[in-house]
């Protein structure tokens, strides 16, 4: 996993609420094996018209936010579906910030396990971003997740709180399984008590 | 201090604290389908890591498998390859995999609880929301991303944030004809997709002690449709009744010893709960979705909201976008809403409790002109135990198709699905757009309600039909 760096960049803004991970990545493209490409089929059924071309009222769509790392977006996104392929092909599409009031559960921990920051701001934080890209389209954020703020050209920079072991692993680009690994002789043990204390569960 | 059931899970299955880091937490059971699973095994053989505990793992194949011509190849090449790389992962690492030709195959969550796999107090994880399905056994049980497979695969344990917890006491009995589909489908548009986020969810009362273990899997099974890690309900006589004698229940002493422990696990009297939400059983009428959230519900004998009717401006919007892509006017009656495709399946309501109530309603009627009705058993055991209780030719007598077992319309991954601007009513979970096939509108109603509605063409409220 990439370390998580200070960047400046685009704030694309979808202003929906309850964005599901099937529409986030629709289920016909579930079916590769593989963890790349999914990129190009992000947001698939709102992107793309029937006959495969751009449709032109989808916001991503808009020249202006052509390269954006930041997407803001509304209430409860990523619910549904625990698939991954969902941050797959939203950090394959090149965002890894995520700006909302709420994710659903399975989502925001997938986020971490693919160098995504999904930010929590409160709801009048919220409106005033997307007050400020609407008055603005283009504006540059910059996001700081070492000193856990965000920086906005007319003054709606705000702080944010995230867990400090998953900021910890963002900025290292770390590996949960190999640091889990470092504690195999607790596991070990573990497994030793849990046999004694339930061995029907470990009967063949 | 009292504590909850999930405490209790939680406190007997932590690992390791080490301040500053997420807690691990062992997991007992892995289960697996071939959409989520191929990244986590090509994860551990780059990292050149094994599987920790093989026999902790139950596969199955049902997302993208075909409901029928099921003795030909799959047509689709790029499913095909899926199945045929979960069968290659599966021998390679030793897994136990119910393949398509297995007579055990079927929905992970409909074939796991067959075979008496998941106990209550275990911590069960699955690559797949509908995990919470588990939870009527009294088991911690929820969907994880595919990193999280890989990491559960090569250390058995997963670094978790403990949940708030959240009761949802549903009092009284449920009316004729109301089932736990309704109960599920009430409890969301009550609290909302997001109400449980952040929750482990414990249902108690009178209405949830009644419900049969089938009843008690579609419960839970949509508990993440409400937004929550999972959903719990407290083991009792029926959970010990269905679980003996299963295969990997436990026996002999085991059993005893296995009794006394699932018997220690309920909630104590008095245990604080963070959040706590109370239903009357009396008032769930039978449910049907209007929108494209399971949240947009109300009961048969309602109206399709107006996007004025709701206070909150997010709400309001959702609506109008909602109604436009269901092509709904506000305030029609949701027994005037005609459909096109009957589907009664899934992880939620694919069991045989939910074939018998379907075939009861269905029974002596045809399926209206236009329509078209698909019965997907859950597993290949509901559909032959469907057959020895002659339900299949209730269904195909009545114009119904009677296919092999798999996820099928639930995700449309198979190629079963609604073309554009198709409406279904679905036993399904999720009615968001494009669920069934782009453009398709879903409609998410019970067993019974949708075998009615295959029948008359229609919604119709199943207390005044037949």
């Amino acid at each position: 996993m990439e370390p998580y760096r200070k960047h400046e960049s685009i704030a694309a803004l979808m202003n929906r609420s309850n964005v599901d991970t099937d529409q986030i990545i629709p289920k016909q493209f579930l079916k590769r094996v593989e963890r790349s490409g999914f990129g190009a089929h992000l947001f698939h059924d709102w992107r793309f018209n029937d006959d495969g071309s751009d449709n032109a009222e989808f916001e991503l769509n808009k020249p202006v936010f052509k390269g954006a790392k930041i997407l803001v977006v509304g209430d409860n996104f990523g619910c549904g579906s625990s698939r991954e392929h969902a941050p797959w092909a939203i950090a394959d599409y090149g965002f890894n910030t995520i700006i909302s009031t709420s994710y659903a559960d399975i989502f925001y921990n997938n986020c971490f396990k693919n160098g995504i920051l999904p930010i929590k701001v409160n709801s009048q934080q919220l409106d005033s971003l997307m007050a400020e890209i609407n008055a603005n389209e283009g504006v540059r954020f910059v996001v700081d997740l070492e000193d856990k703020q965000v920086i906005t050209p007319a003054g709606n920079s705000f702080t944010f709180d995230i867990d400090p072991f998953r900021k910890g692993n963002l900025l290292s680009g770390l590996d949960d399984i190999g640091l889990t690994l470092k504690h195999l002789d607790k596991i070990g043990a573990y497994e030793e008590k849990h046999k004694k204390a339930f061995p029907w569960l470990w009967a063949q | 201090m009292k504590k909850t059931m999930y405490e209790k899970i939680w406190d007997s299955h932590l690992v390791v604290e080490v301040d500053g880091q997420a807690p691990l937490i062992y997991v007992d059971r892995h289960l697996m389908h071939e959409v989520t699973s191929p990244q986590a095994f090509e994860g551990l053989r780059l990292a050149n890591r094994k599987v920790r505990n093989p026999h902790s793992i139950l596969a199955t194949m049902d997302h993208c498998v075909p409901t029928k011509n099921r003795h030909l190849p799959i047509p689709d090449p790029i499913a095909r390859k899926q199945v045929e790389v979960m069968a290659e992962n599966c021998a390679e690492n030793g897994l136990n995999l119910y393949d398509m030709k297995n007579p055990n195959n079927g929905v992970i969550h409909v074939v796991v609880p067959e075979h008496g796999f998941v106990h209550p107090g275990m911590v069960v994880v699955c690559g797949d929301s509908h995990t919470a399905t588990h939870g009527a056994f009294g088991a911690l049980a929820f969907g994880i991303g595919t990193s999280e497979v890989e990491h559960v695969m090569a250390t058995q344990t997963l670094p978790q944030q403990k949940s708030k917890t959240m009761l949802v006491q549903v009092n009284g009995k449920l009316p004729k004809y109301s089932s736990a589909k309704d109960i599920a489908l009430a409890i969301i548009g009550k609290i909302g997709t997001a109400g449980g986020t952040g929750h482990v969810i414990e249902y108690a009362g009178e209405a949830i002690k009644l419900l049969s273990m089938e009843g008690r899997m579609t419960l839970c099974n949509m508990a993440i449709e409400a937004g929550a890690r999972a959903g719990l309900v407290a083991p009792d006589e029926k959970t010990y009744e269905y679980l003996k004698g299963k295969e990997f229940a436990p026996k002999g002493t085991q059993w005893d010893q296995a009794l006394a422990y699932w018997q220690s696990l309920p909630s104590e009297e008095g245990a604080a709960f963070d959040a706590i939400v109370e239903l009357d059983a009396a008032d769930i009428a039978p449910q049907v979705s209007w929108g494209t959230s399971p949240e947009q519900v109300v009961g048969v004998d309602g109206c399709v909201p107006a996007p004025e009717s709701f206070d909150n401006e997010g709400k309001r919007k959702a609506c109008e976008s909602a109604l436009a892509y269901m092509g709904l006017t506000a305030n029609t009656k949701m027994t005037d809403i005609s459909v096109d495709l009957v589907f009664i399946g899934s992880c939620t309501n694919g069991r045989i409790e939910d074939f018998r109530i379907a075939a009861e309603v269905t029974k002596g009627t045809k399926v209206a002109k236009g329509v078209k009705a698909i019965a997907v058993p859950g597993s290949y055991h509901v559909k032959h135990q469907a057959e020895d209780e002659g339900l299949d030719k209730i269904f195909i007598e009545a114009g119904w198709e009677w296919r092999d077992p798999g996820c099928s319309m639930c995700l449309a991954m198979n190629g079963d699905e609604l073309t554009k601007g198709q409406r279904s009513a679905s036993t399904s979970n999720r009615n968001f757009e494009g669920r069934q096939g782009k453009g398709g509108r879903t409609h998410l109603v019970s067993p019974a309600m949708a075998a009615a509605a295959a029948a008359a063409g229609h919604f119709v409220d199943i207390r005044n039909f037949g």
